[in-house]
């Protein structure tokens, strides 16, 4: 029963068009052997958070190229907690500088992977962070 | 978590408060218990044995077709306009797993994504997980538990299929088969398999050319051979195939979305009024068989048996024991009663 695969939401928050990294990142997944949910571009915060409650999800990675990560990814956090889903890791991934890491850390988004990151590493991160399954 | 009494609890008090609480419209209780079935969990039986007796209520409806008919697009649709009616509508969108990795990338919800804000409807993503009819093997009981949950419409989009993932029919009361214009000649048309079991043919993507022709095909074709013999003692009839209503759609834009929602509507009434609904019948004839065949293995596989059945099992695979010899040994173990007694 411990077994099952993680889930995962991978959404792009925000107007920026860039979703070739996410797509890479959500097949890449699929690969390492994680259940991806991808809900494309320009999602709101609300419906990454309705997403996530309704997928009952395990991770949401949230990928954002605009800038707009100082509004966007504390909003889905807080929506995200509001909606009882404190359990659930939050990461971020695109150009997000490292100034705002650890901001973004006090609201809720547990890493930030910045260009460069592999694959592997990320698939690694989820499976030792990721919140214990029933 | 967010239901602090039910982390104290066993198995079946926890459910029990998932329950009540999707009943009273908690959607995080609700996709918990999605997950517990999903995934069988030890929550999983307590809350479908609480739940089975409440479902049966919703109208569910299976669409399925080859990848890039539009089945999702045209699910999408469906969620517009029968908000529109005011009904609560949940959607179950089976995406295939990765026969390598086990990993799945679900994408339906990219096209349903534009209805976050409304609380009656419901989506929820699952991955086949090598199950090979076109849906997941725990689909029919995540519609259980949608349907005791008390939505009205349960919409299960299958895998893109070919031509012979029939098992939606067993698991939706109606099945709407999706076609894309030009996808075959009038020979793909009668050929046995998934357009079979559909109640409602779609000819998608009714915007391009060929669509008019493809409809007028289908119609031909499945008129030609199907529906009820006219006369006769019907208890003798052989079983025959379904006569479909054969309709055209443009999801993407809504066109003939609601006149497909009459003729579900419309299926649904025709259906209900027969003696013993054949959908329903076929359905817990699946849930059930499962089951039984689940029981069996647990028990086979239970520490006092495990070994024993592991000797069975190595002897086929010597070619000492013939297969049927071996399942008769082991059905007898259980039947001699060394079985422990049922937990119930």
């Amino acid at each position: 029963m411990t077994d099952r695969p993680i889930k995962v939401l991978i959404a792009k928050p925000g107007l920026d068009g860039h979703d070739r990294g996410a797509k890479v990142l959500a097949r890449g997944l699929r690969d390492e052997g994680f259940e991806v949910v991808y809900t494309g571009l320009r999602q709101t915060p609300e419906m990454i958070a309705t997403a996530a409650l309704q997928e009952d999800v395990d991770v949401v990675g949230l990928s954002i190229l605009s800038g707009a990560h100082m509004t966007l990814l504390p909003r889905i956090t807080k929506l995200l907690r509001d909606s009882g889903l404190e359990d659930v890791l939050v990461t971020a991934g695109g150009i997000i500088p490292d100034v705002d890491v650890t901001a973004l850390a006090e609201v809720g988004v547990a890493r930030v992977f910045g260009p460069g990151t592999t694959i592997a590493e990320v698939a690694d991160y989820l499976r030792t962070n990721a919140r214990p399954r029933d | 978590m967010a239901e602090p009494a039910a982390t104290t609890g066993g198995p079946a008090a926890r459910a029990h408060d998932l329950v009540l609480a999707a009943r009273d419209g908690d959607r995080r209780s609700l996709a918990r218990l999605l997950t517990a079935v999903e995934n069988r969990t030890p929550l999983a039986e307590p809350a479908l044995r609480e739940m089975y007796p409440l479902a049966g209520a919703a109208h569910v409806v299976g669409i399925t077709g080859p990848p890039g008919a539009g089945k999702s697009t045209l699910v999408a649709a469906l969620i517009g306009e029968v908000r529109k009616a005011g009904r609560a509508v949940a959607v179950v969108a089976v995406d295939p797993s990765s026969p390598i990795t086990g990993g799945a990338l679900l994408g339906d919800r990219v096209r349903m994504q534009s209805y976050a804000g409304d609380r009656d409807v419901f989506i929820r993503s699952m991955a086949a997980r090598g199950h090979a009819g076109g849906l997941a093997s725990t689909t029919g009981a995540a519609t259980a538990v949608l349907d005791a949950a008390g939505f009205d419409l349960i919409l299960v989009e299958t895998v893109g299929t070919g031509q012979s993932e029939v098992e939606v029919a067993a698991a939706a009361d109606t099945t709407v088969v999706l076609e894309a214009p030009e996808m075959g000649d009038e020979v793909q048309a009668i050929k046995a398999g998934l357009l079979e079991v559909a109640d409602l043919v779609v000819v998608n993507k009714g915007d391009k050319p060929g669509a008019q022709r493809t409809a007028a095909q289908l119609r031909a074709m499945l008129v030609a051979g199907g529906g009820p013999k006219v006369g006769g003692d019907p208890s003798q009839a052989r079983p025959r195939p379904k006569r479909p209503e054969v309709l055209i759609t443009t999801a993407a834009t809504g066109e003939g979305v609601p006149e497909l929602l009459v003729a579900l509507d419309r299926h649904r009434s025709s259906s209900a009024t027969g003696p013993t609904d054949s959908a329903r019948l076929a359905r817990a004839d699946a849930l059930v068989w499962a089951i039984v065949a689940e029981r069996l293995r647990e028990r086979l596989r239970a520490p006092d048996q495990s070994d024993a059945t592991r000797v069975t099992l190595a002897a086929v695979a010597d070619h000492r024991l013939d297969p049927y010899a071996a399942a008769d040994a082991l059905l007898a173990v259980l039947g001699s009663g060394s079985a422990s007694p049922a937990r119930d």
